[in-house]
């Protein structure tokens, strides 16, 4: 799959397809025959961006396997919604155990697979709270081990499933279940938390990648690239939660696109252990854009909006834009998101 | 749903597919596929779908871009050189960079038609006939409708040639004579009769002869205004709109060196623009009002002004002699009161002008009807009509300049279209309807009422989709170069560049398959039906949560509330 990006057509390759684009130059979404991996009937919520993440990376590992794939899950939302038993959702070999050992099973499934001589890429997939809390001895074993494993983590900020609790990944100032809207610091503390991508990159495994439901070309290429490759392989994928995050179902990757141009989510790729590609802003935005439709965050915009913390959290995303070198050969001029 | 009753070791349920689980039922709202009226379509006065062919030029598929286009309006050609393009002023693209160069795309289309001998398709013949006074525009569009909806069709007209105003009265510079007769062209092909030099006394005996079912009138407003301005015959003064006329028959009138040009309207401009390329060294231009309350279009104004003609505001000529010593006309100045209507304010200067030219507004010359019982005259001359355009004789319809009307050439058509359908309408015995109304559309459990349609305004698009891509400007030549003669100023757009022209329209509230509906819905409740057929709501899924229309780059998908 080609990921150029045309400038010159009615909405240039940032829509899921183009009739006037060749087959090649087409996301695997626009496709009449797309796997469906994860297919409807689901019982995600309204707008839900892990069910709408797991199809795009999923169907991307399908269409580049021609169908050679096996998914072992976490526990988790991703578990739950798509397989009530005895229904389940999704159209690949599908295994699930516990919450916190995804990883350490879908290595077992590669070894078996090597041992009986099959070509067959695995991939784990979970959660944030399968992935960077429960999990994450398993996963960095697998790591360490430079097991022949892609483990996707669908990034939702919290433990959804069991009713909104804090998870090393929910952001600071966030309210959960565990992280009230009280006292003098309400919600998640700044500071807490832990940056999984860059704990994989620790590791100097060959392959870790960032993506968001909101960029749907540079998924599909990130999660090909992967499977193209030997080894330990990781790519975290940011996808909004309407329930969790008290948004609007509808604006789900709105508010995924304005993570990633205010540079709070920023899309990159590193290649054992190095940073090789960053994925550049194309229309920057304030923190404010991604924080205010979000009811988790409501508390920074009362009466007397909480200024200081939502400096913090636009140095933040400041710092990422420098960090990752977000900002060169930016080109489109700024224009609002409309949320 | 599997029927193995054997169920495998410790499997106490049989294994079913998610399927099964009709999570259409979660819905409060529904989301509706539904084509918007784009803003350029609203503000063509000839009522072209613009966005449908540019949506066909955009694949190249150019003769069917046609097609479309002469749906509506079949002179393209014409029109992508001489029409305003209040489409561009309205194109939401203007919110992003520039509007989509429309008039570009329609004359290339235009240009290719005539290069290739297109002929749009006809219904066939219903025996009625049909009689047209006029080949304006207005009576040309009326007569190629008519003749499309498989009437026949005679036109009769008093000029040598036909075209009215747009071959007397519109300059070469700007409507080369070859394309007009090569778009005249094409309502002969389509077997239209067409009699020149032919003046009517008397319409009644002309349908009886002619055993006309209805008439269309459209004898346009070629009478200048009369007007009265002390000392008239000091001065040589002509008249705009028979200036125009005699330059396009090849015995333009002397001018002289300065040449002062009356009036404020597109005539004064190609008065004043024509009268430079004949020769004349100083043209003023004395208008009552400002520059903002011209009736003139500005791009006419700017043009004219890049030519060297010289603008007088708040000027009125108040005696053609100044001074008896002198060739010098004597102007008022003028002020604006609250209203914006000129006022005169004793204050006085001299002009030098050799020639006066007059252009103060036309009317309609209704004389040659008088004698015809039953119709009914404005104070102005113009005939009245009804609703359906009919006057008050059954079967005789009138349109164009002779009615109230704005008088350019795209509303011409746009009137002689309507005009056409309700002749139409009147001939199968009933009244001409107009197939839809603007409003907001309510759309009770996804049913809509075809009648109501939304615009498609700039609020309903997501500009997130749509890259940055600045027009193609078209090749003008030089002021200077310009006045060497009629050469036309504005030159064409090649294939690639009509192509990415038509590729900048965003396509505002139709459906132009990009497929983010279907990529973006976490249900896969989205059917692609294939190229050309667009999508539809699998609605035993859908959720209704709704990111379908917000990702809708161009406004085709409405959210409704589900009736529970």
């Amino acid at each position: 799959m080609k990921s150029q990006r045309l400038k010159f057509y009615q909405t240039g390759t940032f829509t899921v397809g183009n009739r006037l684009l060749s087959d090649e130059m087409r996301s695997v979404q626009a496709t009449v025959d797309r796997n469906n991996s994860l297919n409807s009937g689901h019982r995600a919520c309204q707008g839900c961006g892990e069910a709408l993440g797991a199809r795009y990376a999923v169907d991307a590992v399908m269409r580049a396997t021609n169908g050679q794939a096996i998914a072992v899950n976490a526990t988790g939302c991703l578990e739950v919604f798509s397989t009530p038993f005895p229904e389940s959702s999704w159209r690949l070999a599908w295994l699930h155990s516990l919450f916190g050992n995804a990883p350490a099973v879908a290595a077992g499934v590669s070894a078996a697979m090597r041992v009986r001589g099959k070509k067959v890429t695995v991939i784990g997939q979970g959660g944030d709270g399968g992935t960077v809390d429960i999990g994450f001895g398993c996963l960095s074993g697998m790591f360490e081990r430079n097991d022949d494993v892609l483990y996707i983590c669908y990034d939702n900020e919290a433990y959804m499933n069991t009713g909104v609790q804090r998870s090393g990944s929910t952001p600071p100032t966030a309210i959960t279940a565990t992280t009230q809207g009280v006292g003098e610091h309400p919600g998640q503390e700044f500071g807490g938390g832990k940056n999984a991508p860059r704990i994989a990159m620790a590791h100097g495994i060959p392959y870790v990648a960032t993506a968001s439901v909101a960029d749907l070309r540079d998924l599909e290429e990130k999660v090909t690239t992967a499977v193209g490759i030997r080894g330990a392989r990781y790519i975290h994928i940011h996808v909004p939660c309407p329930l969790g995050w008290g948004s609007d179902p509808a604006l789900t990757i709105q508010i995924a696109r304005a993570a990633v141009q205010s540079g709070l989510f920023p899309l990159y790729e590193a290649r054992h252990g190095r940073l090789v590609k960053a994925t550049k802003i194309r229309r920057k935005v304030p923190v404010t854009d991604y924080l205010q439709p979000q009811k988790r965050f409501a508390h920074l915009f009362g009466k007397t909006p909480n200024v200081a913390a939502i400096d913090r959290i636009q140095a933040i995303a400041d710092a990422n834009i420098e960090d990752y070198g977000l900002l060169d050969s930016h080109e489109d001029p700024p224009i609002s998101l409309q949320i | 749903m599997s029927t193995n009753t054997q169920l495998p070791f410790a499997i106490s349920l049989e294994l079913d597919s998610s399927l099964a689980n009709k999570t259409g039922s979660w819905r409060t709202k529904r989301p509706v596929y539904v084509d918007r009226i784009p803003p350029c379509n609203r503000a063509c006065p000839a009522g072209e779908n613009i966005q449908a062919w540019l949506y066909l030029a955009e694949e190249a598929r150019y003769e069917e871009a046609w097609q479309a286009l002469v749906e509506d309006n079949p002179f393209p050609a014409i029109h992508g050189r001489v029409c305003y393009h209040p489409c561009e002023s309205g194109c939401n693209r203007t919110k992003l960079d520039e509007p989509v160069s429309i008039h570009a795309v329609e004359r290339f289309l235009g240009d290719q038609a005539i290069k290739h001998g297109w002929l749009p398709k006809m219904k066939p013949a219903t025996g009625k006939r049909v009689i047209v006074i006029g080949s304006g525009p207005t009576g040309l569009s009326c007569a190629y409708h008519c003749a499309r909806l498989g009437h026949h069709v005679t036109i009769y007209d008093a000029g040598e040639k036909p075209g009215g105003m747009m071959r007397y009265g519109i300059p070469k510079y700007r409507l080369p004579r070859e394309v007009l007769d090569a778009e005249l062209d094409l309502l002969v092909r389509m077997g239209i009769r067409f009699v020149q030099s032919a003046r009517i006394d008397d319409l009644a005996k002309l349908m009886e002869t002619d055993r006309a079912d209805a008439v269309f009138l459209a004898c346009g407003a070629g009478l200048s205004k009369k007007i009265d301005i002390p000392n008239w015959h000091a001065r040589h003064v002509i008249d705009a709109v028979k200036m125009l006329r005699d330059i396009e028959s090849d015995s333009p009138p002397m001018l002289g060196r300065r040449v002062a040009v009356y009036g404020g309207g597109n005539t004064a401009l190609d008065a004043a623009r024509s009268a430079l390329r004949l020769g004349a060294e100083e043209v003023v231009l004395v208008y009552r009002r400002d520059r903002k309350r011209m009736p003139a279009h500005s791009s006419e104004v700017i043009d004219a002004e890049e030519e060297g003609v010289k603008m007088k505001w708040l000027s009125t000529i108040a005696d053609l002699q100044a001074d008896p010593g002198r060739d010098t006309i004597r102007i008022e100045k003028m002020k604006l009161n609250a209203k914006g209507q000129p006022e005169p304010t004793g204050e006085y200067e001299e002009l030098g002008a050799d020639t006066v030219i007059l252009a103060i507004g036309q009317e309609a010359e209704t004389g040659f009807l008088r004698n015809m019982p039953g119709l009914q005259f404005d104070k102005d001359g113009s005939l009245l009509v009804d609703q359906q355009m009919m006057s008050g004789v059954a079967g005789v319809f009138a349109g164009g300049d002779m009615t109230p009307a704005t008088r350019t050439v795209t509303n011409g058509v746009g009137n002689g279209k309507k005009a056409a359908r309700c002749i139409d309408a009147f001939l199968a015995g009933g009244v001409y309807e107009k197939p839809y109304t603007l409003g907001s559309a309510r759309g009770d459990d996804g049913v809509f009422d075809p009648k109501v349609k939304e615009i498609a305004s700039f609020d309903r698009l997501n500009p997130w989709y749509y890259t940055d891509a600045p027009k193609h400007i078209q090749e003008r030549l030089a002021g200077l170069r310009r006045l060497d003669g009629f050469a036309e100023i504005v030159s064409g757009l090649d294939e690639t560049d009509a192509m990415h022209e038509s590729r900048r329209c965003l396509s505002c509230g139709n459906c132009f398959e990009c497929d983010n509906c279907y990529g973006v819905c976490p249900d896969n409740a989205v059917i692609k039906l294939g190229p050309g057929n667009r999508f539809e709501f699998n609605y035993e899924y859908c959720k209704g949560c709704g990111l379908c229309s917000v990702e809708c780059p161009c406004g085709a998908i409405k959210m409704v509330e589900e009736k529970i």
